[in-house]
């Protein structure tokens, strides 16, 4: 009975090492490496604090990835309502203890690093709602009752961020819980009547948010409205892009960059400085990058033996789809510029770490998914 | 507890059936980004890549070099010179109270400079040099130099501006470059194309009116900006086009002695060669120092300037405007003359003064000249017999010739201070007063006086356009080979037709000359070479006016027309008291005038001397006029190693 439910626990270590996802990791790698160069890049070909802290932030939370990897899925289901509850425990301490910055208050001293809550609760989210629909059928989901906790699990989050504030975290938090929920089996029509629910409320929305926020909505619709204000970043990133040409202008060569035209070129928009200096087609390669990267992710979930590993690799891959499309949607104009970084590119400790900590489940689920046997 | 699937459940396979439709959704949605990057990146790739230029680039145009002004030997009067200035980069100033306090112990640097530079370091951005002084002496320059590693955000360098001769001999005709004004902007469309900071403009005199070709046409430099607009590294630079070149006629060492001539003295002098029309000599007096309007002149001496009466800002040469006096009796001859209202025969007694309908007209010489003919009236300049002549004559005939011989219109049309002065006519009259002419005015038209209004220059193009036989001579100033040539071939042709004339008497054929541009003003040449003799008798043979400033050499010997030109009536008071000018106060003397060619046998060279309140004509302009003759012709044999002769056999 007990082998029936429960992965094999007595894997050897090189068995274990043997069911890493290699690929996964060389994609990760490459990526990190990229990273590195673009980072670089930001600083004029100088070596600064800003490309040092990236590698040594990089390398750092790879080992973690790697440890986390090797911890037994087990332990992460069993702790899934944990780590949940003590990142929200962070974030209402960002409430009473947070560190501002540029008008905004995210993130919690740790005297090492600035911890960023709310980047963590991205990858909570997804582990308690995994959790939380692990045991529940498909057809229970849609039951009023087993609904109401997991709205609550992300209201309560992406409420505390919002008032951060930080609209974009806060929406890529709601978005990756939704995902999982749907995955779970609630009907799509629900959705579609939030949906309209939403849209009635906008205004009510509008009214409670931030005047920067408006302006941002507004300057979306129309960049030229304020050119040297709201709209200029979105302007400069568009023109550095646009400017990049088919094979783009040469690594250490954008212009744009070089004479700070783009605005948070290390953290937002490094797939702008990217973008110009490597072109359309170094562009469409880091896209394939992190659709490989999805798609391993995917792969994973698919072979996946229980419902939790499943959902949760299902629900990081979608999230980790959403903030890589967030932020390119963002920096080339199609979405308001919400302050979204780009996984793993982007410079910043905390979102570097719940990512790694993010693909460490994903191969956790993948290793000690490997040895049992349905039969 | 975690548990894996049981082999029937569907919640994997609704769990996968779902992911595979987001994975679609995925794929769109990535499409939808490829597709925005080959928008953006490929389609309009130029457009950006021309924004993104334009964000790196910024352009800073660069002052050109004006053009230099030579005199007719290629001497350099309005030239670019080197300046030592003081820049400063406000970026790079630790403390700006310790550097100006360092700065007013080693340069001059008051209390002034300070508010101003303190103002401009407002309005400035950082990284943008401020002139902290842009005409340092050399021993400032120098100084500052040896203590330069002292003093940081400083930075001393050398510049260009415009030099002009210290004696002021050309400040008039020259005039000065200054700083660019609003007014000066809002009036010159051109102006505003070529503007750039630290461009200066012509504000007077030739450096006006040429300022559009001398200016030369801005360099620029393109630097690469940031966001911020600091420069970063020069992409590329243009230099600007130094502006036109420009030769004017005059003779500096003639212009030098005029200067000298008049110094202490209000007045102006024109010298003119009368075929070319070539100007060799234009001063007026007093004159100022033209090189401190280049930067910027001190409040304290621009009020000095401008406040004192004998006005030194005005270029009196031509545009000082006085009645003509009786500079004008050669005119009225020759109209009299060519109208044949008189002959030179017509006998006048003059008793000093006649009446006419109860007023009285005098003449200078309070005892009269006795009976007098034309000849002589012109050589002791008679006023009784010139209102004869001109009473016969009428002001309407009178105006006519005067303006043919150049009166009343602009002599020049290069120098925009230029002004017309006054022929009056009965038409004038009745158009501009309103009322009839009277015969009383007729004959102060006579003499010069009344309403008649002249400038120097013209006196002089006046005695030019006489004293070469009566022809349509232009003035010219700019020097250029390529009008100068076609004027000297025509006098060429002019002075071999009349050497042919005199072999063998033929008439020669007047379609020539009008195709050559050379205007007859006379009717029959014995007329004009009457009055050129009376004029020799003025100078030249006792009683004449000016025969106290004769030279008896051939070589010198000029003749010329006296005048004196009344700024007030003379009441019958005065006339009793006899008072002479000099008893006068000042402003109450009358304007001294003198008009003169020469040599007189081969006459080459006009002058006019105007000197304002100096008295008689014959006692305060004709000794000047002497002095500088003598100049004039001594420097004439340089003056032709400069062009082509006229004769073509001498």
């Amino acid at each position: 009975m007990k082998g029936k439910y429960f992965y094999n626990r007595n894997l050897d270590f090189k068995e274990k090492f043997l069911s890493l996802d290699f690929t996964l990791i060389f994609l990760i790698l490459l990526l990190g490496i990229i990273s590195f160069f673009a980072i670089y890049s930001t600083e004029r070909g100088n070596f600064t604090h800003f490309t040092e802290n990236h590698i040594y932030r990089f390398f750092t939370f790879f080992v973690v990835f790697i440890v986390i990897s090797f911890t037994d899925i087990r332990f992460w289901y069993k702790s899934a309502y944990i780590i949940y509850f003590l990142t929200l425990v962070l974030l209402f301490g960002v409430e009473f203890f947070g560190v501002s910055a540029s008008g905004s208050k995210r993130w919690i001293n740790l005297i090492v690093f600035n911890l960023q809550p709310s980047e963590l609760m991205k990858v909570a989210i997804i582990i308690f709602l995994a959790r939380y629909y692990n045991k529940i059928p498909s057809h229970s989901a849609n039951q009023l009752k087993f609904l109401l906790q997991p709205i609550f699990a992300i209201i309560i989050p992406v409420a505390l961020v919002i008032t951060q504030p930080d609209l974009g975290t806060a929406i890529l938090i709601a978005t990756g819980g939704l995902v999982v929920i749907w995955l779970a089996g609630l009907r799509i029509k629900y959705f579609f009547y939030s949906f309209i629910t939403f849209v009635c409320a906008i205004p009510f929305i509008i009214a409670l948010l931030k005047p920067y926020q408006k302006i941002r909505i507004l300057t979306f619709l129309n960049p030229e409205r304020d050119p040297l204000g709201a709209g200029y970043q979105l302007i400069q990133s568009k023109i550095a892009i646009g400017s990049g040409g088919l094979w783009g202008k040469g690594y250490l060569n954008g212009s744009q960059n070089y004479l700070d035209y783009l605005p948070e070129k290390h953290t937002d928009f490094i797939f702008t400085l990217y973008s110009e200096e490597f072109g359309f087609i170094g562009s469409v390669l880091l896209l394939l990058i992190y659709a490989l990267i999805i798609q391993r992710v995917i792969a994973i979930g698919r072979v996946a033996r229980n419902s939790f590993a499943k959902l949760y690799c299902y629900g990081f891959a979608s999230a980790f789809f959403i903030y890589v499309v967030v932020n390119m949607a963002m920096v080339l104009g199609l979405l308001p510029i919400v302050g979204a970084p780009l996984p793993i590119m982007s410079y910043g400790g905390s979102v570097m770490l719940s990512m790694m900590l993010g693909f460490g489940i994903v191969m956790s689920s993948k290793i000690y998914g490997k040895g049992s046997s349905i039969s | 507890m975690l548990r894996d699937f049981k082999p029937t459940e569907n919640k994997s396979k609704l769990i996968n059936r779902r992911m595979f439709m987001l994975t679609t959704a995925k794929l769109a949605i990535f499409f939808v980004v490829i597709a925005r990057l080959f928008y953006l990146q490929i389609s309009e790739n130029i457009k950006y890549r021309s924004l993104s230029e334009r964000n790196r680039l910024s352009e800073w145009k660069l002052p050109p070099q004006r053009g230099v002004i030579e005199d007719f030997f290629g001497n350099k009067i309005a030239s670019n010179t080197r300046v030592f200035q003081l820049h400063m980069m406000p970026e790079n100033v630790p403390n700006i109270e310790i550097l100006f306090f360092r700065l007013s112990k080693l340069i001059n640097f008051d209390k002034r400079d300070r508010i101003r530079l303190l103002k401009k370091i407002k309005n400035r951005k950082p990284w943008e040099p401020i002139v902290i002084s842009d005409n340092l002496t050399w021993s400032e320059f120098s100084k500052l130099n040896i203590f330069l590693h002292e003093i940081e955000g400083i930075e001393p360098v050398v510049g260009v501006a415009r030099n002009y001769p210290e004696n002021g001999s050309f400040s008039h005709l020259i005039g000065y470059v200054s700083d660019v004004s609003q007014v000066d902007l809002e009036n010159s469309k051109f102006l505003r194309s070529i503007h750039v900071p630290g461009l200066k403009t012509g504000k007077i005199g030739l450096e006006k009116s040429l300022n559009n070709s001398i200016v030369g046409k801005p360099g620029f430099q393109r630097y690469e900006v940031n966001a911020y607009g600091k420069r970063i590294k020069e992409v590329k630079f243009i230099e600007g086009t130094a502006g036109q070149n420009f030769k004017i006629t005059i003779d500096s060492e003639v212009q030098d002695l005029a200067t000298k001539l008049l110094i202490g003295k209000s007045g102006s002098i024109c010298v003119m060669d009368i075929y070319t029309g070539d100007i060799v000599a234009m001063v007026s007096s007093p004159t100022f120092d033209a090189n401190k309007f280049v930067h910027g002149i001190s409040n304290l001496e621009w009020k000095k300037l401008i406040s004192d009466t004998n006005k030194p800002l005005i270029n009196k040469a031509i545009a000082g405007v006085y009645p003509p006096g009786s500079t004008i009796k050669p005119i009225v001859a020759l109209s009299a003359l060519e109208n044949d209202v008189i002959s030179p025969n017509l006998t006048v007694q003059c008793r000093g003064e006649i009446e006419l309908y109860g007023h009285k007209y005098h003449c200078w010489k309070e005892k009269g000249h006795k009976f007098i003919k034309l000849r002589e009236a012109i050589k002791q300049s008679c006023d009784i017999y010139f209102y004869e002549v001109a009473k016969r004559l009428g002001v309407n005939r009178l105006a006519a010739t005067a303006k043919k011989f150049g009166l009343g219109e602009k002599a020049l049309d290069v120098l925009n201070e230029e002004r017309l002065g006054l022929v009056p006519t009965t038409k004038w009259k009745l158009d501009n007063i309103g009322k009839g002419w009277v015969i009383g005015e007729t004959m102060l038209a006579g003499i010069g006086q009344g309403f008649f209004q002249s400038t120097p220059i013209q006196l002089c193009l006046m005695m030019a356009r006489l004293s070469n036989g009566g022809y349509k001579v232009m003035p010219r100033i700019i020097h250029d080979a390529y009008t100068l040539e076609p004027i000297i071939a025509t006098w060429r042709k002019e002075f071999s037709k009349k050497h042919n004339e005199i072999d063998s008497n033929t008439e020669p054929n007047s379609d020539d000359f009008t195709n050559n541009n050379l205007q007859k003003l006379y009717r029959n040449p014995e007329n004009i070479k009457f009055v050129l003799d009376a004029l020799y008798g003025a100078t030249n043979e006792p009683m004449g006016t000016s025969y106290g400033s004769r030279y008896i050499e051939n070589k010198y010997m000029f003749a010329g027309k006296t005048g004196t030109s009344q700024i007030r009536t003379i009441t019958q008071e005065e006339r009793e008291l006899k008072l002479k000018n000099k008893d006068l106060p000042y402003e109450k003397r009358d304007h001294a005038l003198f008009t003169a060619f020469a040599p007189y046998k081969q006459p080459r060279y006009a002058l006019s001397v105007v000197i304002e309140h100096g008295g008689t004509g014959s006692s305060g302009a004709a000794p000047i006029a002497k002095k500088l003759i003598k100049k004039v012709i001594d420097r004439h044999q340089f003056r032709k190693e400069q062009q082509e002769d006229l004769y073509q056999e001498i």
